[in-house]
């Protein structure tokens, strides 16, 4: 999230796309709710009505994976009706950045396609820069090729007749949600977007979120109090495990993992740290050097030597275009390419798309681990329905995990803050916490290392590892200590005295720390993370800032990019509600985005500091499939043309190409009905923890599909008749719920239907059903590889034998 | 005499079991005995954090007898103000659950059941396997003759179950061992 929690009671207008909040956030909604009280406007845009839509002033279903033609006839309402907040978006946004010549756009293809390869070539999307290369600015935005005029013309196509046959949304529905959201333009005025897994888990996820980033800069929304973009993040800790980037593709605090073609920390540093020639940009990763040798610091310790690059030269890299997410380890492992593993407190077996593959898969491995508090569809995919043991050659070990209660440690809430959590009691029996597994196997791995001969051990034994697991010691490490005494603008810090705040670090080797981002946190006066001071100013009171309990990355900062909430002198732009404000020479309120003065003063900084220019990228030219977010169908979609060009769905998606891994056609007949998948309110996630809890497989005991009397006349099923749903990859049974909480949409003239399904069902809790995921397909968004769990194509037909159930 | 939003949730608590207004008077700490006068009475309370959605609401575990015997949201934190979803309520039980593993379980290729082993046999079984695949299978150079250091038939996936503090030893761990292929929740 930009913001936080709290924040969102600030809001006056509140848009809840690709979201559930009040089932799936449940304690979100508190914040919904109290702007609602003080008149906000709550609106509600998902495919079906859930208790959100109740809650909201208006639900306005639409088809699943239209979500950039809702929100494109957003802008194009916008821009045409001058609804956008001119000066924000003249000095914070690239609305006035001139782009190169060589831009252009298509019938559905941006300039620079290359088809062989499914990318494009971004060289021709850069920008005009001036003598000095500084992108060329026209503030008065005259030049035909300046971003806002771009975005004219790329979403004058967006006009409500086509928004309407493509989403299946009414006209006047559209028209209530894009008034109602594009009121928040005033200078005194904010609109918050909240979202979750509905808008990412497509394969046109990220152009979702960008879309929905452009609408905020547009209104002017970002960085102001009751603003921002908000994911709902899901998962307890997965805002801190993705800052610590237990992913592929990054390091610790968003660094680029290494590739290949980098063979020194000197040929990473050059490719990774940008350079801006423009004095008032604050250009914040051009201190990526300094980030990463801290880590690799604190990685390997007194090994660590500008000689080996501090360790750079043991570093695993990747090739360009590498992809090692999910969809393709799976497929990998489908073709035996992969041989064992590790799985903690995670269910692909039953989360991973496209199931029916991802279990047989397993089948290939040699060895599996898994962390888990219980048996899992993952632990015992040996001997789920349908499987003979004996031919199943997988030695599998199952580790017994502590529970919440039985550890101590951090975890980092959606709105960045970093909370301390203690150990109420030992961990029963024999289990402990993962970290504990994650140091105990490393440390045996390390001693074979050391007693016998081994392929390239340096990485292994040069590193700095910790005999036991301890938390607190882990969490000094993040923050980051001094590993001699330094000097730095005239003060003193000593050997082993921690690091008071990433602007201290240094890539000399003479700073360890493992998250940059984290630090700050842990100071010499000790975790800032166990705060529980509930006090605030008058003024952080007044937008429920809460700065002193717990801590927020970065810096104690907690409403990001804050500094676009002041005009250019320094005032708020709404004094009512303000984050910060420049008084009696310096900043007031919330931690600003870097302490320059303001703008005006000739010495401040733009205030989108993460960005090369300083300003928010409406025009995104990093981005795999284009500048501008586009709408293309689902890679399984019951249209058979994009009513908006000829390029039927994303042209950059990934996706597996195996015999398990078939696609409906467009438009296929056999699969005419759009499947959307989601969590419960009492289930989590693939189900593992709750399901094995009572009270909660009471509550939601068993699988079903929710669907809409009109489908289910037309198909004769009653409620609570037993069904098949099917995909052309699988066929899962389940309870037929007819609801109108489902309806049908009409696109292109005719009735195409939807239906829902919860996904936190699975074998090894008997008769409840059986993984949905067997449906969904492995395609993925191009920038991410996040899989289109979100839509797919589906039939259903009345049961005739029941095994799941 | 102050009564902060803490402790008069904590006395209001307990009016449902017949606390009278009267006493909500003076002096806090009697409200606190009684309030505590039920199976938390005399227990130690620990602060934790619900381990399901990111709202991440922080919950006051209490402690008798080195084991948790009651579970409900803390009106401390400032985002949950002491609410609990369905999840957040069932917390108490699923530390109780007797679905839980208890001890590491070895399924042997082939085999149709698990057996219990200790942990020193799981631990050297496991690093075993990881040593034997690794250096069977780490490429040192990729198909264009760069260095590249991994291996790509070991993998991780999760978690964001796991605290900051495990975090950073995983990904320090995988990356030290050459692994490429990991990734969590983040992407699923």
């Amino acid at each position: 999230m930009s913001n936080h929690w709290t924040d969102i009671a600030n809001a006056d207008a509140i848009l809840i796309m690709g979201s559930n909040a009040a089932e799936h956030h449940p304690i979100s909604f508190k914040w919904v709710l109290k702007a609602k009280d003080k008149g906000a406007k709550v609106m509600h845009v998902d495919p079906k009505f859930s208790r959100t839509s109740a809650r909201s002033d208006f639900h306005v279903p639409l088809r699943s994976g239209t979500d950039i033609a809702f929100l494109g006839g957003m802008v194009k309402y916008i821009l045409d009706n001058d609804k956008f907040f001119h000066e924000y978006v003249a000095e914070y946004t690239n609305a006035a950045f001139i782009v190169g010549k060589d831009f252009s756009f298509s019938n559905g293809l941006f300039a620079g396609f290359d088809k062989a390869n499914k990318s494009y070539n971004k060289k021709k999307w850069a920008f005009e820069m001036d003598k000095d290369g500084v992108p060329k600015r026209d503030k008065s935005f005259k030049h035909g090729r300046c971003v806002l005029n771009l975005m004219r013309k790329h979403y004058s196509r967006y006009n409500l007749d086509k928004v309407s046959s493509t989403t299946g949304v009414p006209k006047k529905d559209l028209m209530n949600v894009y008034e109602t959201y594009a009121a928040t333009g005033k200078r005194d005025k904010a609109g918050t977007i909240m979202y979750a897994l509905g808008w990412t888990q497509h394969t046109v996820g990220v152009q979702n979120i960008r879309l929905s980033a452009i609408v905020q800069l547009l209104l002017g929304n970002i960085g102001v109090a009751g603003g921002g973009i908000n994911a709902l993040r899901g998962e307890p800790n997965v805002q801190g495990s993705t800052d610590h980037c237990i992913l592929y593709h990054i390091l610790p605090g968003y660094l680029a993992v290494p590739r290949a073609k980098w063979n020194s920390l000197e040929d990473y540093n050059k490719a990774n740290t940008p350079v801006s020639n423009d004095p008032q940009s604050a250009n914040w990763w051009q201190h990526k050097p300094k980030y990463l040798v801290s880590l690799l610091k604190g990685w390997f310790g007194d090994n660590a030597l500008p000689e080996n690059g501090f360790g750079y030269d043991w570093l695993p890299r990747c090739d360009d275009n590498g992809d090692y997410s999910y969809i393709f380890l799976f497929d990998r492992m489908y073709k035996g390419e992969v041989k064992g593993g590790f799985v903690y407190g995670t269910n692909p077996a039953q989360s991973a798309p496209n199931t029916n593959k991802v279990r047989r898969a397993m089948e290939n491995l040699d060895w599996l681990v898994v962390g888990e508090l219980h048996h899992t569809e993952t632990s015992d995919f040996w001997r789920r329905p349908g499987a003979d043991p004996e031919k199943i050659g997988t030695e599998v070990f199952l580790l017994p995990s502590a529970q919440r209660g039985e550890k101590e440690g951090s975890i980092t809430n959606s709105g960045r803050w970093l909370m301390w959590h203690y150990m109420a009691q030992q961990p029963i029996a024999d289990s402990k916490p993962m970290g504990a597994m994650v140091v105990d196997i490393m440390n045996a791995v390390r001693r074979l290392y050391r007693e016998e001969d081994g392929v390239f051990p340096e990485p292994i034994l040069n590193m700095d590892w910790p005999t036991d697991y301890n938390p607190d010691q882990m969490s000094k490490r993040n923050n980051g200590w001094f590993t001699r005494d330094v000097e730095i603008g005239g003060t003193l810090y000593k050997k082993g005295q921690q690091v008071p705040n990433f602007t201290k670090l240094m890539d000399d080797g003479s700073t360890v720390s493992t998250n940059w981002l984290q630090c700050g946190s842990y100071p010499d006066s000790g975790n800032l993370a166990k705060r529980r001071d509930l006090d605030q100013t008058p003024m952080q009171k007044n937008i429920g800032l809460f700065p002193n309990f717990a801590w927020a990355w970065p810096v104690n900062r907690r409403v990001l990019y804050n500094r676009a909430s002041v005009d250019l002198s320094g005032k708020p732009w709404n004094p009512a509600k303000a984050v910060i404000e420049w008084k009696d020479g310096k900043w007031v309120g919330d931690v600003p985005d870097g302490g320059w003065p303001p703008l005006d003063t000739g010495k401040g900084r733009y205030p989108f500091i993460m960005h090369k220019e300083g300003h928010a990228q409406l025009f995104g030219p990093g981005r795999m499939e284009g500048p501008l977010p586009e709408h293309y169908e689902p890679m399984e979609t019951p249209l058979t043309t994009n009513p908006f060009s000829g390029q039927l769905s994303n042209p950059c998606a990934k996706q597996a190409f195996s015999d398990a891994d078939a696609l409906a056609k467009p438009g296929d007949k056999r699969y005419p009905i759009v499947l959307t998948t989601y969590c419960l309110t009492e289930h989590w996630c693939g189900g593992g923890e709750t399901r094995n809890t009572p009270v909660l497989l009471e509550a939601e005991p068993q699988q079903y599909v929710e669907m809409s009397p009109q489908l289910a006349r037309e198909k004769g099923i009653e409620n609570g008749d037993v069904v098949i749903v099917e995909s052309i990859r699988g066929r899962v049974e389940a309870v037929a719920m007819v609801t109108i909480r489902m309806r049908p949409f009409k696109v292109e003239g005719r009735i195409i239907h939807e239906v829902g399904m919860p996904f936190c069902f699975g074998w090894t809790t008997p008769k409840c059903g059986d993984a949905v995921n067997r449906l969904t397909p492995s395609v993925g968004d191009p920038n991410t590889t996040i899989p289109e769990y979100k839509a797919s194509l589906v039939n259903i037909r009345k049961a005739d034998k029941v095994t799941e159930l | 005499m102050k009564i902060t939003r803490r402790g008069f949730m904590k006395a209001t608590g307990v009016g449902a079991v017949g606390l009278t207004l009267g006493q909500l008077g003076l002096d806090l700490s009697p409200v606190e005995a009684l309030a505590y006068g039920m199976k938390i009475d005399g227990a130690k309370e620990v602060i934790s954090i619900c381990p399901f959605c990111a709202c991440c609401c922080n919950v006051l575990m209490h402690v008798k007898d080195g084991k948790v015997v009651s579970v409900e949201g803390d009106p401390g934190y400032p985002v949950s103000e002491g609410a609990l979803c369905a999840k957040g309520a069932a917390l108490l039980s699923m530390h109780t659950s007797e679905h839980r593993l208890e001890k590491p379980l070895y399924r042997a290729a082939n085999s149709d059941h698990w057996v219990e082993k200790d942990w020193d046999w799981t631990l050297k079984a496991i690093a075993r396997k990881v040593k034997d695949t690794r250096d069977r299978d780490f490429k040192k150079f990729n198909d264009q003759g760069q260095l590249v250091n991994r291996v790509e038939s070991i993998f991780q996936l999760g978690t964001s179950q796991m605290d900051n503090e495990e975090c950073t030893l995983s990904h320090q761990g995988l990356r030290g061992l050459g692994v490429v292929h990991m990734d969590h929740q983040a992407r699923i």
